[in-house]
């Protein structure tokens, strides 16, 4: 009884995925654009890189970075933790 | 000729991981879903910033000059090193259980022992 | 501990995998890579000691404290470089442009990579890419001791 439910849930949300993924903006086109043109055209002045993508991640957005490297030092103590108790 | 094909695909993709969540019951299985539905929404966001005709965002030696959007493919790797972070600690707790109980079955593992 | 021919075939391709990673990190502003792209290719290199050797053997060639001081001087080295550029603001590329360690400007347009430009980036991705190989590296190491262990209870 419980797995024909959940089994209707499924379709009904399943429904309203793919309706949203066929009435998104056509493929290719997106809608705004103005920052990333910034970030193409002065990336090679500003920060004297070649590469456009690890500009942003290290220079123009490197506060995310930072954010990013406490989580994963958060996941190495975590595991470190549940470890603990079979060292004698 | 293609449509909304990418969407399409991204989606279903979330759908299978859904349908794995729900209805499987050993602890691996569970752990495959999550890492699915991950993996689609990844996907989704590199999606989103595509141009006709364009080339990848690199200046060395390059083709021509008209370039795909930069900001999602940096805001993806974020993405991909947390779900690396959640995927390591469910599977840690995994183990422990498996150990505790003697079974893998998730709906075996309910009472409090000792 | 896996057969002979696994074990030869480790041998071989360790140190083409190892060079490989640490070229990815290297170039990482000037070819597609960076930071963590190169810390996870190095990560697999270790990945794959381990599972050829198992994991008696390979206890007495990697410490986990030595891991654990690596990441460590990864997080505070990036913390370090960000806090040099203060004069401006945090995270300011105090060295682009400038013609000291990594200051040559770059030529503007399509051009074929020069290694001594970007400042700050390469400097930041060593940190990074540090701090990825070893956190990854404990993760494993940590999951292979805690299989073992909880065997003999």
């Amino acid at each position: 009884m419980k797995k024909y439910i959940a089994l209707v849930a499924l379709l009904v949300v399943s429904g309203f995925f793919l309706l949203s993924a066929i009435e998104m903006h056509s493929f290719g086109s997106p809608a705004e654009e103005d920052m990333d043109r910034y970030f193409i055209e002065n990336a090679q002045e500003e920060a004297s890189t070649n590469n456009v993508v690890t500009s942003i991640v290290f220079d123009y957005r490197g506060f995310d970075t930072l954010g990013e490297a406490t989580v994963l030092f958060t996941a190495v103590v975590g595991v470190s933790l549940l470890f603990r108790r079979l060292i004698k | 000729m293609i449509g909304n094909l990418p969407f399409v695909a991204c989606v279903v993709l979330i759908i299978l991981g859904l349908y794995t969540l729900i209805f499987k019951r050993n602890l691996i299985k569970i752990v495959i879903g999550l890492n699915l539905i991950e993996c689609g929404v990844n996907l989704f966001l590199i999606t989103l910033g595509y141009k006709s005709d364009s080339i990848a965002p690199i200046y060395t030696m390059a083709g021509k000059e008209e370039m795909v959007l930069p900001t999602p493919q940096a805001l993806t790797l974020t993405s991909i090193v947390i779900g690396l972070a959640t995927t390591a600690l469910i599977l840690s707790f995994a183990i422990l259980i498996y150990k505790h109980y003697k079974t893998a079955d998730a709906s075996k593992v309910r009472r409090l022992r000792g | 501990m896996m057969s002979k021919i696994v074990r030869t075939i480790t041998n071989i391709l360790y140190s083409s995998i190892m060079i490989f990673g640490f070229y990815v990190i290297m170039h990482g502003h000037l070819t597609p890579g960076g930071g963590f792209q190169g810390g996870a290719v190095v990560a697999s290199g270790i990945a794959l000691v381990l599972i050829a050797y198992g994991y008696d053997t390979v206890k007495s060639w990697i410490k986990k404290s030595n891991l654990s001081i690596l990441e460590s001087i990864g997080g505070l080295a990036f913390i370090g470089v960000a806090f040099l550029g203060i004069g401006t603001t945090f995270f300011y590329n105090f060295l682009a442009n400038s013609g000291t360690l990594f200051g040559n400007p770059t030529v503007i347009g399509i051009n074929p990579g020069d290694l001594n430009t970007a400042g700050a980036l390469p400097l930041m991705s060593w940190a990074v890419g540090l701090k990825v190989l070893a956190g990854l590296g404990s993760i494993v190491l940590l999951m292979a001791y805690g299989i073992k262990k909880g065997d003999g209870k």
